[in-house]
């Protein structure tokens, strides 16, 4: 270990036994507002793994994050906790596989359109199976988690997902997507199996954002299909993974922090004209920041270090 | 042993590569020459998996049918192509171009050998490891690009065009780097402008006009082959 390295470690295990405390010192809105900043953590380092590579934009965050909730409003009082997560994350897991096959040979826009089409979709079945199978739209999720169980729960998710992403990154399947963002053409003759390694990325994805969103289910006490298939969501992820900096690991971090709270201050003061706003923070995010704040910090030190910049270490 | 017949390739109406058949056996350097727009390019595409051929075609590596296999299955195969314009990855280092060509499954039992192998064939590269590859010379990226092509551990080796841009001196190395990697037991496939350095070292040799094979032979027929001669090897002929 170089000690820069030793230092950045010794570091992250501070901030994760800080982060830890906070359940301890606040209490009621703070809390709230911890594990909201946590789960969007949570969902905006999950989006980047595979989109920050590979460069394909997914609007489906929210398919699977209802799938997770919906599994804990199904199984919530059915199954212990441990085994409902597993549950969700098989369901997850399961459908980002049939998706990736079925459509990780799109590209571009048209993916794009899909994924966003998948959310609908999957809103529209369960709202059929809900209306004709079992009768009742709308679920109650009474679980006996409290929201300190709820905050620390999707803190170990962020400390998982971020480790996923330092092996991935170190791994050659993270250099092969990167290739893959880069000329998917090239990389299949390089014999690289493209789609195998999208589709593998692509579940590891859904499977950290499909487990969130059975973790914050309880915080509802109520959902139904349009609660849990909200697609804002998929909206607000993908524009704070973007104005963080999508490729890199830590980028989508320090864009969940400044628009979490945004988000927070809107639907406090203006929630009529919510969406309007949102829209608004995101053509203001593409066009001024692109590369996202990770992208303005390498700028910035490039500057500083001069013309060495090319070599990395 | 790399068997190829009634290989065409057409873009819309025309056909830049009309029937072709060819075959490289194992430890032999095979070179193809021909003008530009003789389809060369095209045919080593079409090998590769990366440009569809038209139906009829046949290409077999030891015994195994490639044809209808897609780019990554054919490297998986045993056929690796280092493509005109090199096809390496510039924003990476070279360490980690060299472990990309090694993704095939094939390659992965053998990697550190074929590592140190590639390393003595370009002893360069070892001082380069780290290096971004976009901010190396023309050679030592064409060193680059064949290295991480030995990496998936061919069989058969496809080199479209590696001389074009390098210095006489780079050049040699190149050359003699080629003689080795047929030494090693792979099956090298060449296409060459340098017709008279790629004889030099080639076993056989097929020449291409407008897509088609208009001649073939042992490489020391061909460096004495008169139209040869006049065409490629710069050698003044009866009428210019």
């Amino acid at each position: 270990m170089t000690p820069r390295r030793l230092i950045v470690s010794a570091a992250a295990v501070v901030a994760v036994g800080l982060l830890a405390c906070v359940p301890l010192v606040f209490g009621g809105y703070g809390l709230s507002l911890a594990i909201n900043l946590m789960s969007y953590t949570v969902l905006a380092t999950a989006w980047a793994l595979f989109s920050g590579p590979t460069r394909y934009v997914s609007l489906a965050t929210v398919a699977f994050f209802g799938i997770g909730a919906y599994t804990v409003a199904v199984f919530g009082e059915v199954f212990a906790w441990p085994v409902v997560l597993v549950i969700a994350l098989a369901i997850g897991v399961v459908l980002a596989l049939i998706v990736g096959l079925s459509t990780l040979r799109l590209s571009g826009v048209y993916f794009v359109i899909f994924t966003f089409g998948l959310a609908e979709l999957v809103r529209q079945l369960v709202t059929w199976y809900e209306v004709n199978v079992t009768r009742t739209l709308g679920r109650y999720v009474f679980i006996d988690v409290t929201t300190a169980q709820i905050y620390w729960q999707l803190l170990a998710l962020a400390v998982l997902v971020f480790i996923a992403g330092i092996l991935i990154r170190r791994s050659r399947l993270g250099l092969a997507l990167r290739v893959i963002g880069d000329d998917e053409t090239v990389a299949r003759h390089v014999g690289i199996d493209t789609t195998r390694a999208k589709v593998t990325l692509f579940a590891l994805s859904a499977a950290f954002i499909t487990v969130t969103g059975a973790v914050m289910a309880p915080r509802w006490t109520y959902i139904d299909p349009a609660i849990a298939f909200n697609a804002t969501v998929s909206f607000q992820v993908l524009i704070m993974a973007l104005l963080g900096g999508a490729h890199r690991l830590y980028g989508p971090v320090l864009g969940v922090v400044p628009l979490a709270l945004l988000f927070e201050v809107l639907t406090a003061n203006f929630p009529n004209h919510f969406s309007i706003l949102v829209g608004a923070a995101f053509m203001l995010v593409v066009y001024a920041v692109p590369r996202g704040v990770a992208g303005l910090i390498e700028e910035g030190r490039g500057s500083l270090r001069g013309p060495r910049r090319g070599l990395s270490t | 042993m790399l068997e190829v017949s009634n290989l065409s390739v057409a873009y819309g109406a025309h056909r830049a590569v009309d029937e072709v058949s060819l075959m490289v056996g194992p430890r032999e350097i095979v070179v193809i020459l021909g003008a530009n727009g003789s389809g060369k390019t095209s045919l080593l595409k079409a090998i590769a998996g990366i440009q569809p051929a038209t139906p009829g075609a046949h290409i077999a590596l030891g015994g195994r049918e490639l044809t209808r296999l897609r780019a990554d299955q054919i490297v998986e195969a045993g056929l690796a192509l280092v493509p005109e314009g090199r096809g390496i990855f510039g924003e990476l280092s070279v360490e980690e171009n060299l472990l990309l060509g090694a993704f095939a499954r094939r390659a992965r039992a053998g990697e550190a050998a074929n590592r140190t192998r590639v390393l003595a064939l370009f002893p360069r590269l070892r001082e380069r490891m780290r290096q971004e590859v976009r901010t190396m010379s023309g050679g030592e990226q064409q060193m680059v690009a064949i290295g991480r092509a030995l990496m998936s551990a061919p069989d058969i080796l496809l080199l479209d065009e590696p001389s074009l841009g390098l210095s006489p001196l780079l050049c040699g190395e190149l050359f003699t780097a080629m003689t080795r990697i047929a030494d090693a037991g792979i099956g090298v496939l060449l296409v060459e402008q340098n017709a008279r350095r790629s004889l030099a070292i080639a076993d056989r040799g097929y020449v291409m006009a407008n897509g088609r094979v208009v001649g073939e032979g042992q490489a020391v027929a061909l460096r004495t082959d008169p139209a040869v001669q006049r065409a490629y090897l710069g050698v003044a002929g009866g009428s210019g």
